[in-house]
C-alpha cells in the first residue's frame, strides 16, 4: 500500500487545474493518475483555437492551454503515473490502479479528486436503426484520428448533432480534405457556441439542418449513405420528409456523459441531471473528503471554466487534509451547521453546487447551472427564500452554453434563517 | 485445389461445432466461410440463449436436439471453457385466461423430456424477480434454462477443430457446387459445359467453386444458415425454403445488468411471440427480439419499427427497464424452414444438410454436431483418432484474478498491466492473446467478440483507435488496411491532405 | 448605406454585431460588448481573417503528427493555399510549442507554429 494526501484521478484540465492549486495551498503530497500516455487529457486533441481567453487572457490552443498546467505541474514537482488506469476506488478511499511497470497496486488516500472527465454518447444511446458498417465515428475519435494519429475517417462526410466537438470536426474533416455535406441537429436551435457555427460551417458554406436527425444508416461494411428526416416538436420523424445522403462516414456529437463508473463504484450520490456527483460550496461529494471537478461533475462548455472550479476543489481538498478535523468535531460541527439547499425552476436545470454549508461558505462563491431551453429577452433570478435578489436580463439563453452567478458570504450572512435559494428563469 | 474429406458451409455455431464432433476421427476436415472469422452470421445476433426444451413440439428434431443440447453443454462449457451459466428462465402468464397455455406449456416440456420443470405461484415468481410485472399470476420455471457467450462458445468450437487438425479458409464464398464427372459417364454432345457441371450425378466426389479457388470433398456438411437452402437446392431435386426471420435486440450497460436474474419470456399470447429480458453471460441486460420474416438474406439493418417494438414489449414482462441504459442495438436473422423444424439429414449422398436451425439452435449445436458425427460415423465407418484433444483454454479471466494473480501475469508479460478498453477493463495483452490464438482475430469486432474490448458503454469510442494500432503492429499491415469486419469495411479513408488536391478545386476556395 | 449583420467570433459570447458601411468604409460597429468585437465587426466586413490550425507529420517522435496553427490571422481566402502549402512538409522531432515550422505561409507573411511539444 502507498500512501499520499490527495489522490486526483485524471491528469486533463480538470486534474492539473486542481493539482497546481491543491499544492499552492500547502498540500505536500498529491499524486495525479493519469490512464493515457501524456498529460493533458482531450485538450491534446483539441487542437483548434479558443482556449484560455479567460484564464490566460490570451488565445490558444488545447494542446497550448494543456502546457501552461503541464509545466505548472512539473515546476511544482507534483508527482504522477502515465498510462495508468484506476480500476477501482473504495469508499474508505484506498485507490487501485494498475500499469506496466507496478501491475495493479493500492493507493490509501486521505483525499480525493475525481477528475475523470466525460465520455460521448455513442449510437447505441440514440438507437439509430439502419445497418452496423464501419465509418460511424463519434465525433471525438475521429478527431482523435484525424488530429493525433493523422489518419483520414472518411471523405464524405455527414454529422449528427451540433455540439461544439461536432462543429470543430466539420472544420477540421474539411481542411484535412474531406467534404462535410451537412450536419444536421435533433433540436430546433444548436448546442454549440454561436461563433463556431460561423468560423467552422459558415466559414465553408457547410448547411445546418436544425429539427432534423439521421433516420437511416445504409451499407453493410462500410457506410454507403444516410437518411435524414424532419422531426416535429417532440423529436419524432416526420413521413415524408426523408432526404438520402450519400457519404461514407457518419460523425455523431450528440452528447457527453460524466464518467461516474469510478464514484458510483464507492457510493458516491450522483445528480441524475448532470449525470455526476451532488456536491457542496466545496465541490465535496457526498462522501467526505472526497471532490469532484470538471467534465465528471458536470459537462462544461469552456475549459476556463474547468479550471477555475478544478482550481477551487484542489483549494478544498488542500484545505481538508491540512486542517483534518476528528470525527468528534465533525460530529460537533454536523449539529451546529447551517446548511443551505439550492434549488431549480423554470428553466434552469440544475446547479453546481446543490448545497452550501454556511460555514465552509468562502468569500465569493460560482454557482453554475445550464437553462433547458432557448429563452429570448428574460431574466435569470435568484431568490433567498421568497425574496428576489437579483433580476439579470439576458437577451438570450440556451442550454449549450453554461450560465454563472456569483454568491457572496456577505450577502448570504445577512440571511440568517436562510434555507433554500432558488433559481429561475423568468420571463419578461 | 485442395482436397478434403469433409467440407463444411459455414463457421457459425452448427458448423464448428460439427467441425469438432468431426475432428475426434481420422478425416481431413475443412471449413469454408465467406466472412473473415468465425461467428458473423445468425451466431452472432441472437437471444444468448440455452433453453431448457419445452418449446418445441413434442417428436421434432428441435425438441430432441435442443433437450440434448442442453444437457450436453455444461460439460462442453467446462471442456472448452467458455461462459455458461444455468440462471433458470421463466415464461409468465399475465392473465388467468392464459393458465391452460402455461399447463400446456409445462406439459411439452415434460414430454419433450425437460427436468426439473414447475409452475410458480405469483408470489413465488414475485420473490424469485421482483422487477416482474405486478401482473403475473404464474410463471412455468425452468432451472436447467441457461445463458451462454455464443461468440465464445463458437470459437471454442472452432479453436478446438482447429487444434484438432480441421482447416478453416475464411473470405471463401461458396458459388457454385457440382459433382466431378466421373471419366466414364455418358455424356450428350448438346450440354454445354455449364449445363454438364450442374447435372446432378450421384457419383464422384463434390467440387465447390468458391472465391479463393476450386475445393473437393467426398462429403459436403451444409451449415450455411440462412444461405442452407441455397446450397441445399443446388444438389437436391427436393426443394428447401428458408426465410430470414429478423430479430431485433437492445442491449443495455452493466449497471442494468442485475435487473432480472432469470431468463424472462412472456406467454405467446396477445402480443404475440414474446419479447425476452434477460441477463447475458458478461453482465449486460438483453431485450429482444422482435419476429419479422423478410424476403433480404443480408437485411440485418434495425428498423425504428422494430426497436420501438422491443422497447415496448419488454416493458410488458418486466418494469422499469432503465432504457436510457441502451448501449446498442443490432439484429439478426433467424434460418427459418418451411417445414418449421430443424433439417439433419442427408439431403443426396454425401451431402448433409443442417438446415433451418432458427431458435433453439444455439441451445442445439452441440447435439447437432453429436448427431452428425454419428450419421458420417455410421456411414462411412469412421475411426477415432487416439490423438484427439477435448479440451481447449479460453482467454484469460482477469475478473475472477486476486491481486496477486494478477500482478504475476502483468510481471510474466507487462502487457496484462496496460488498459486499451476502459469500458471492459480489456488490456493490451488479452487484445494480443486474441490476435495470436489460433484463429486469431483480424479486424475490431474480431477483437471485440474474443476479449469484449469496444463492447462497453462508450462503444469503442475511446479504445478503436488503439486496437487499430495494436491489430497492424501484430498483424505487421498497414492501419490502412485494418477493418471492422472483414471485406471492404476499412475503418480510415486514408491520411490527413493526402485527397487535398484531388478533392479542392480552385472554385471551391472560399 | 448598407448594413451587415455578424456573429462576433471573438470570445465564446459569441455577440450579435451590426456593422454600418458606406461605400466599403465601416461607419460603425454596433452590439459588440469589447474592444475586440469592434475590431473584428470591422475587419470581417472589409478583409476578413482567420487563425488556421492544422496538423504536420513529424518524423522519429513520439507522436505521428504535431499540431500547428498560423502565428496569427490570414485572410480567409488563404486558408486553403495554407493547408496545401503544409501537405508536403515532414518535420523531425523534437518539436516544441512556437517552433517555426514554415516561414510566410502562402505569402501571407504570417509563420505556421507549432503548438505542442513532440519529443523524439
Amino acid at each position: 500500500m502507498k500512501y499520499y494526501d490527495i489522490v486526483i484521478i485524471g491528469g486533463g484540465p480538470a486534474g492539473l487545474a486542481a493539482a497546481v492549486a491543491a499544492r499552492k495551498n500547502g498540500a505536500e503530497s498529491i499524486l495525479i493518475l493519469e490512464r493515457d500516455k501524456e498529460l493533458g487529457g482531450i485538450l491534446n486533441q483539441c487542437i483548434h483555437n479558443g482556449f484560455g481567453l479567460h484564464t490566460f487572457q490570451e488565445e490558444l490552443t488545447g494542446p497550448e492551454y494543456a502546457a501552461r498546467f503541464i509545466t505548472q505541474v512539473k515546476e511544482l514537482q507534483i508527482e504522477y503515473r502515465l498510462h495508468t488506469m484506476v480500476m477501482d476506488i473504495s469508499s474508505d478511499k484506498i485507490v487501485t490502479a494498475m500499469n506496466r511497470e507496478e501491475g495493479m497496486f493500492q493507493i490509501q488516500a486521505k483525499a480525493v479528486i475525481l477528475a475523470m472527465g466525460c465520455r460521448e454518447r455513442s449510437r447505441g444511446a440514440l438507437n439509430i436503426p439502419g445497418y452496423r458498417p464501419a465509418g460511424i465515428f463519434s465525433a471525438g475519435t475521429a478527431q482523435r484520428l484525424v488530429n493525433i494519429e493523422g489518419y483520414l475517417p472518411g471523405r464524405k462526410v455527414v454529422i449528427l448533432g451540433s455540439g461544439d466537438i461536432g462543429l470543430i470536426m466539420a472544420r477540421r474533416m474539411t481542411l484535412e480534405g474531406a467534404e462535410v455535406q451537412v450536419v444536421a441537429e435533433l433540436m430546433p436551435y444548436s448546442g454549440g457556441l454561436k461563433r463556431n457555427i460561423v468560423q467552422c460551417l459558415d466559414d465553408f458554406g457547410i448547411p445546418l439542418k436544425l429539427s432534423h436527425t439521421v433516420v437511416d444508416i445504409k451499407g453493410k461494411e462500410r457506410v454507403e449513405g444516410i437518411t435524414l428526416a424532419e422531426v416535429d416538436e417532440k423529436g419524432k420523424p416526420i413521413p415524408g420528409t426523408e432526404e438520402e445522403y450519400e457519404c461514407d462516414t457518419l460523425l455523431l456529437s450528440v452528447g457527453l456523459i460524466p464518467e461516474n463508473e469510478l464514484s458510483r463504484g464507492m457510493g458516491v450520490d450522483l445528480n441524475p441531471i448532470t449525470s455526476g456527483p451532488k456536491v457542496n460550496e466545496s465541490l465535496e461529494t457526498s462522501l467526505e473528503g472526497v471532490f469532484a471537478c470538471g467534465n465528471v461533475l458536470h459537462v462544461h462548455d469552456l475549459v476556463d471554466f474547468v479550471s477555475e472550479e478544478a482550481a477551487a476543489a484542489g483549494r478544498n481538498a488542500a484545505d481538508y487534509i491540512c486542517h483534518h478535523k476528528t470525527s468528534d468535531e465533525i460530529q460537533d460541527r454536523c449539529l451546529q451547521q447551517n446548511t443551505i439547499q439550492l434549488s431549480t425552476e423554470n428553466g434552469i436545470r440544475y446547479t453546481v453546487p446543490s448545497e452550501i454549508r454556511m460555514e465552509y461558505m468562502p468569500e465569493e462563491l460560482t454557482v453554475r447551472f445550464r437553462v433547458g431551453g432557448v429563452y429570448k429577452n428574460c431574466y435569470i433570478s435568484c431568490y433567498f427564500d421568497g425574496e428576489r435578489i437579483l433580476h439579470r436580463r439576458r437577451p438570450v439563453v440556451a442550454p449549450g452554453e453554461m450560465e454563472q452567478i456569483k454568491l457572496t458570504r456577505e450577502q448570504l450572512a445577512k440571511y440568517p434563517l436562510l434555507e433554500k435559494i432558488t433559481l429561475k428563469i423568468e420571463e419578461a | 485445389m485442395e482436397k478434403y474429406d469433409v467440407l463444411i458451409i459455414g463457421a457459425g455455431v452448427t458448423g464448428t461445432a460439427v467441425a469438432r464432433e468431426l475432428s475426434r476421427y481420422q478425416l481431413k476436415i475443412g471449413v469454408l466461410e465467406r466472412e473473415e472469422d468465425v461467428c458473423c452470421g445468425t451466431s452472432k445476433a441472437n437471444s444468448a440463449i440455452v433453453h431448457a426444451g419445452y418449446d418445441a413440439e413434442p417428436g421434432t428434431l428441435k425438441a430432441k436436439m435442443n433437450v440434448r443440447g442442453n444437457q450436453l453443454i455444461g460439460e462442453l462449457a467446462q471442456e472448452l471453457d467458455f461462459p455458461f451459466r444455468r440462471n433458470g428462465s421463466l415464461v409468465l402468464c399475465l392473465d388467468e385466461k392464459q393458465y391452460p397455455a402455461l399447463q400446456k406449456l409445462y406439459e411439452k416440456g415434460i414430454a419433450n423430456g425437460v427436468k426439473e420443470l414447475r409452475i410458480l405461484s405469483r408470489e413465488e415468481v414475485l420473490e424469485m424477480e421482483p422487477n416482474v410485472t405486478d401482473q403475473v399470476v404464474a410463471a412455468l420455471y425452468a432451472p436447467t434454462g441457461g445463458i451462454v457467450c455464443p461468440f465464445h462458445m463458437t470459437i471454442a468450437f472452432a479453436e478446438n477443430a482447429c487444434e484438432n487438425g480441421v482447416t478453416f479458409h475464411f473470405n471463401t464464398e461458396v458459388k457454385t457446387i457440382f459433382r466431378k464427372q466421373v471419366a466414364d459417364a455418358a455424356e450428350s454432345p448438346e450440354q454445354t459445359d455449364i449445363e454438364k457441371m450442374y447435372l446432378p450425378h450421384d457419383t464422384g466426389t463434390w467440387q465447390l467453386v468458391t472465391s479463393s479457388g476450386i475445393f473437393e470433398a467426398k462429403c459436403i456438411i451444409n451449415a450455411a444458415g440462412i444461405y442452407a437452402d441455397y446450397f441445399h437446392n443446388m444438389v437436391s431435386e427436393k426443394k428447401i425454403h428458408i426465410t430470414p426471420r429478423k430479430g431485433e435486440y437492445c442491449l443495455l450497460d452493466k449497471t442494468a445488468g442485475t435487473h432480472v436474474d432469470h431468463t424472462i419470456f412472456a406467454l405467446p399470447g396477445k402480443f404475440g411471440k414474446g419479447v425476452l429480458v434477460t441477463p447475458t453471460v458478461h453482465g449486460n441486460l438483453l431485450i429482444g427480439p422482435t419476429a419479422t420474416d423478410i424476403e433480404n438474406k443480408e437485411g440485418i439493418n434495425t428498423t425504428r419499427e422494430g426497436l420501438d417494438e422491443v422497447l415496448t414489449k419488454s416493458t410488458a414482462s418486466v418494469k422499469n427497464i432503465p432504457t436510457r441504459q441502451v448501449i446498442t442495438s443490432f439484429a439478426g436473422l433467424r434460418a427459418h424452414s418451411d417445414g418449421d423444424d430443424f433439417i439433419i439429414e442427408e439431403a443426396v449422398k454425401d451431402f448433409i444438410d443442417c438446415a433451418g436451425i432458427e431458435s433453439p439452435g444455439l441451445s442445439s449445436a452441440p447435439a447437432i454436431g453429436e448427431m452428425v458425427a454419428e450419421i458420417l460415423r455410421k456411414k462411412y465407418a469412421l475411426q477415432e483418432k487416439d490423438n484427439f484433444i477435448s479440451t481447449r483454454k479460453g482467454m484469460k479471466d482477469f475478473q475472477k484474478m486476486t491481486l496477486e494473480e494478477r500482478n504475476e501475469q502483468i510481471r510474466h508479460n507487462p502487457a496484462y498491466g496496460n488498459i486499451i478498453c476502459r469500458c471492459e477493463m480489456v488490456t493490451e495483452g488479452e487484445i494480443m492473446d486474441a490476435i495470436h490464438r489460433p484463429l486469431g482475430a483480424r479486424s475490431l469486432d474480431g477483437i471485440k467478440r474474443r476479449t469484449r474490448a469496444g463492447m462497453g458503454r462508450c462503444q469503442a469510442g475511446f479504445c478503436s483507435p488503439r486496437t487499430m494500432e495494436i491489430l497492424a503492429r501484430e498483424l505487421q499491415i498497414p492501419i490502412e488496411e485494418i477493418t471492422k469486419s472483414g471485406r471492404n469495411s476499412q475503418i480510415i479513408k486514408g491520411t490527413n491532405k493526402s485527397s487535398f488536391v484531388d478533392t479542392f478545386k480552385e472554385e471551391n476556395r472560399i | 448605406m448598407e448594413t451587415r449583420n455578424l456573429i462576433c467570433i471573438g470570445c465564446p459570447m459569441g455577440c450579435p454585431l451590426t456593422v454600418r458601411l458606406k461605400d466599403g468604409e465601416v461607419l460603425a460597429v454596433e452590439g459588440n460588448t469589447c474592444k475586440r468585437g469592434a475590431e473584428y465587426g470591422k475587419k470581417e466586413v472589409t478583409n476578413p481573417t482567420r487563425i488556421v490550425t492544422t496538423t504536420v507529420r513529424v518524423n522519429g517522435g513520439t507522436e505521428n503528427m504535431v499540431s500547428v496553427k498560423t502565428r496569427e490571422d490570414i485572410p480567409k481566402d488563404k486558408i486553403f493555399d495554407c493547408i496545401r502549402a503544409l501537405r508536403n512538409i515532414t518535420i523531425p522531432a523534437p518539436v516544441h510549442i512556437g517552433d517555426v515550422i514554415l516561414h510566410d505561409v502562402a505569402h501571407t507573411g504570417v509563420d505556421i507554429v507549432a503548438t505542442k511539444n513532440i519529443e523524439r
